[in-house]
């Protein structure tokens, strides 16, 4: 067991835990953010997507000892009301079916509108290849990504 | 209007006995003075008292609805579906609405189940009667205390009025008095045409919740003193149990208990759930995840052979040898099939087959426990929570009354947590322990356990005579622990000379309902084969496929009854398709063009897809789909629901395959297993529904069966190669957009 700082959503935790336990558990089992979610645990489905720093990266094979003092967003850290531009699109569209799958979806949407700010629909499918819908809303998710990148572009 | 007895179990009517207190009377109507934001605000907000108007809803003093959602959710949207029926008939504010997912009640609810698409079509009436009775108890309500009678009261959007002497009141102020009248023996239902809430498009009620990543699975459940389970189950279909080295592995950290368990003691009962259930494994228990998973790993464990391991390669040779030998019954005969072979000017001849397919839902299985001497409190993602409850009582020795199972919001269901062993597991588990514990599978222990689709192999024949008509017509199914045919489906009773056969292989490999069962597969194998006929008979293939709905509808061979379709809803979706994709004009150059159409769980679908062929690679531009499910709940979600059917057809069809070599499966993780991706998708899916105004049938399913045959016949004209064996591309292609 070792003690790790860790800057989530803006607020520094502690957490006294071995140094191989991945982000992903440290945040479900630690500090109680289970809004980020395991599905397989080797980084091939995309539900268990954080920021580490402005990059999406797979918590679930990423060792706490590795995180040092990159800040960590999570989807709880994304807004307080569930009114980011990504979500709001994502309520819109009417996205989720068993909304499993959708906080790492929209955490790698997210990290995707920061570096590009207006993607065609083959940098969406780049980006969100790594993201896996067993309901298969892909379609929906495709339109609100467009949706919350028009929006931006609006707002900006 | 229409008048029903209201046959709803007395129970469900009982009232809360905490309603003793008068309810709050208001000196204005809420909704028709909300006007200003203030005062919307205080309609919105939580009402300081509830009023049980009956077992699926509550109205607070200002007029707020609470409406149970007695099915589980495992993203069929049926949570927002059914509560939105229940409001239809209570005539109120869908903006007023509250939506909880009720526990498991079999007083109250009947079959509070997610499966067959049936959750709708069989929840429809005694929602509406619930919503209904409310509003018929509010109107009386109001009608004593105005002193008119009760048939000039009105109702709209949560308010009563008595038009004749102008005064009018919200829900909310005659809820107390309501709760206290005797529930009506008859109620008046809505007309369709008066309907506001059902067949308009509503928001998930669970939207904001999922966007903000908000606790709302069964993975998320956290309770005071709860520890983590994890299993080890067998590594191979046919094993059990013989030791294991517990001790090596209590002493890791965080470890509390190590124990090998039997989770069915002897003469314990079991339930249809319980199918594929494993009997005996290893437990272990501890504080978090992590430490459960690193002991799960480092546990050694003996395991024996109780039964020969199987291969994929024996499954093979073991379905092709049935589908050579011809069962001793037929499963349908009409006429002579044979004679007609003899005689047709034209035979094709084709057989199709398909992997077993695991479920995988994101969310794996797993189940919060906490039984003591007294009780059990169960918490998670089941289908069947009846079910459960039944074996727990058997396994664990205690009247259903003292189990209470609640159900969270599942991450994907897709037939596999109708099998509801995990939850007995954590029961068990609970038990010996002596603590509460979560269980959680890992996605290897998920997708190496079992219940899967099984693998199928389906052999067709068809005779046409020199004019192009169909006139002999065999089909002979089989597969693993399934028979796979339906008998009675489509094109039975549109030809003369019809046989249908079916047999099932007795495999150890277990397996289960998978979204659509059979429907999944042979849809795509028998509307590819007919693609193939009408080519064969010079037709165009949606005329080939009226022409034997119109026999069908105008000479049925058989007993109509028995016929297990609609023939004109049938031919209805494909009528609507056709016009929609503009099918007669033919595919713009360079597309390539496929239709397909399947009627199950009581829905019709007919899909039309268009692809074009880039780099050598086919990439899907959009998929026009038409359904008959009667009257359509939710038009926002039932496309949703479309749209996912569609991809996952098409998915599975072209990419996922489980298969075996020493009854282990050789896919356990989604590194090789694998699973549609975005890129992969239709770029465009567009969805109709046939308004005909039936009592609506479930969308859950539906949408599924046929898309891989759409797929496919497209993919024909693309390429000249006809598609007969699934995974169409396997680890190879992708296929762009």
């Amino acid at each position: 067991m070792a003690l790790f700082n860790l800057n989530i959503n803006g607020t520094e935790r502690q957490v006294d835990v071995d140094p191989s336990t991945p982000l992903l558990w440290v945040l479900r089992d630690h500090l109680n953010l289970v809004g980020t979610k395991y599905g397989c645990g080797i980084a091939q489905c995309g539900t268990c997507t954080v920021h580490l720093g402005a990059v999406a990266t797979r918590s679930c094979m990423l060792p706490v000892s590795a995180v040092g003092n990159q800040p960590v967003t999570t989807i709880e850290g994304l807004s307080e009301q569930g009114d980011h531009p990504v979500q709001k699109a994502w309520l819109e569209v009417d996205v989720p079916q068993c909304g499993y799958c959708q906080a790492g979806q929209i955490m790698s949407a997210v990290a995707l509108l920061k570096s590009n700010p207006n993607p065609s629909d083959a940098e969406i499918e780049g980006a969100m290849n790594g993201n896996i819908c067993r309901c298969g809303t892909y379609v929906r998710i495709k339109k609100a990504i467009k949706m919350a990148a028009a929006e931006q572009a609006a707002g900006t | 209007m229409t008048l029903i007895k209201t046959h709803l179990g007395r129970r469900s009517f009982i009232k809360s006995s905490a309603l003793a207190g008068g309810g709050l009377v208001l000196s204005f109507s809420w909704l028709a003075s909300c006007q200003t934001e203030a005062a919307r605000e205080a309609a919105l907000a939580m009402p300081d008292e509830w009023f049980e108007i009956n077992g699926f809803l509550k109205i607070g003093e200002n007029g707020r609805v609470t409406i149970m959602s007695p099915n589980p959710e495992i993203g069929q949207n049926i949570k927002t579906a059914m509560p939105m029926i229940v409001a239809e008939e209570l005539d109120t504010d869908w903006d007023l609405v509250i939506v909880e997912q009720a526990p498991l009640n079999t007083d109250i609810f009947t079959r509070q189940v997610a499966g067959g698409s049936q959750s709708i079509r069989q929840g429809w009436n005694g929602l509406r009667m619930a919503g209904a009775t409310a509003r018929q108890m509010l109107k009386e309500a109001a009608a004593q205390a105005w002193q008119v009678p009760v048939a000039e009261i009105t109702t709209a959007m949560g308010v009563l009025y008595h038009k004749a002497s102008n005064r009018s009141a919200g829900y909310g102020e005659m809820a107390s008095a309501a709760a206290k009248l005797t529930v009506p023996e008859e109620v008046t239902l809505k007309n369709p045409e008066e309907f506001t809430i059902v067949g308009t498009d509503r928001k998930n009620v669970d939207g904001l919740k999922i966007v903000k990543g908000e606790n709302l699975f069964g993975v998320d459940v956290q309770r005071e003193g709860m520890l983590i389970a994890m299993v080890a189950h067998p590594p191979a279909f046919g094993m059990k149990l013989q030791a294991a080295d517990v001790e090596s592995v209590k002493a890791m950290p965080g470890i509390r208990d190590v124990f090998p368990i039997t989770i069915y003691p002897e003469g314990s009962e079991r339930q249809w759930s319980d199918q594929g259930a494993i009997d005996e494994m290893v437990a272990i228990v501890g504080e978090t995840t992590w430490q459960c998973m690193q002991a799960q790993k480092a546990l050694r464990a003996q395991w024996e052979s109780a039964t020969p391991p199987e291969s994929t390669a024996y499954h093979e040779e073991a379905l092709t040898k049935l589908l050579n030998t011809a069962p001793k019954q037929p499963a349908r005969k009409d006429g002579d099939v044979e004679k007609a072979f003899r005689s047709a000017a034209t035979v094709v001849e084709r057989t199709y087959s398909a992997p077993y397919l695991a479920h995988n839902p994101m969310e794996p299985m797993n189940f919060f426990a906490h039984v003591t001497a007294d009780k059990a409190e169960l918490l998670g993602p089941v289908q069947t929570p009846e079910s459960l409850e039944n074996t727990l009582a058997s396994v664990l020795g205690m009247p259903k009354e003292k189990i209470d199972i609640m159900m969270t919001r599942q991450g994907g269901g897709f037939g596999r947590r109708l099998y509801g062993t995990f939850g007995v597991e954590a029961a068990r588990i609970s038990q010996e322990a002596g603590v509460p514990v979560k269980l959680l599978y890992t996605r290897e222990d998920d997708m190496s356990q079992g219940t899967y689709r099984p693998s199928y192999k389906v052999r067709y024949k068809a005779g046409l005579d020199e004019a192009g008509n169909l006139i002999a017509f065999h089909v002979r199914g089989a597969g693993t622990n399934d028979d796979l045919v339906f008998e009675n489906r489509f094109p039975a009773g549109a030809v003369d000379n019809y046989l249908a056969e079916k047999q099932a292989l007795q495999t150890n490999v277990t397996t289960g309902a998978w979204r659509a069962p059979r429907s999944n597969f042979i849809a795509g194998a028998e509307q590819a084969f007919l693609d193939e006929v009408a080519e064969a008979a010079g037709k165009d293939p949606i005329d080939f496929r009226l022409e034997l709905f119109d026999r069908a509808i105008n000479n049925p061979v058989g007993d109509p009854v028995k016929n297990d379709y609609d023939p004109v809803r049938y031919a209805g979706v494909l009528k609507l398709v056709r016009e929609k994709a503009n099918w007669d004009a033919g595919a713009p150059a360079g597309v390539s063009r496929g239709v397909s159409a399947y009627f199950c769980h009581n829905s019709y679908v007919a899909q039309v897809l268009d692809l074009v062929m880039e780099g050598g690679r086919p990439k899907i531009k959009k998929v026009w789909c038409a359904a008959d499910c009667g009257i359509v709940i939710n038009p926002l979600s039932a496309r949703n629901q479309i749209e996912g059917g569609i991809v996952d057809g098409i998915g599975h069809a072209s990419y996922s395959a489980l298969t075996f070599r020493d009854g282990r499966p050789d896919q356990t993780n989604f590194d090789k297993y694998r699973l549609i991706r975005i890129g992969e998708v239709p770029e465009e899916i567009e969805t109709f529904f046939v308004d005909n105004g039936i009592d609506p049938t479930g969308l859950g399913e539906p949408s599924l069966p046929p898309a891989s045959a759409a797929l496919a016949n497209a993919l024909y004209k693309a390429t000249g190669t006809r598609l007969y064996t699934q995974p169409f591309f396997g680890s190879q292609q992708r296929i762009i957009g």
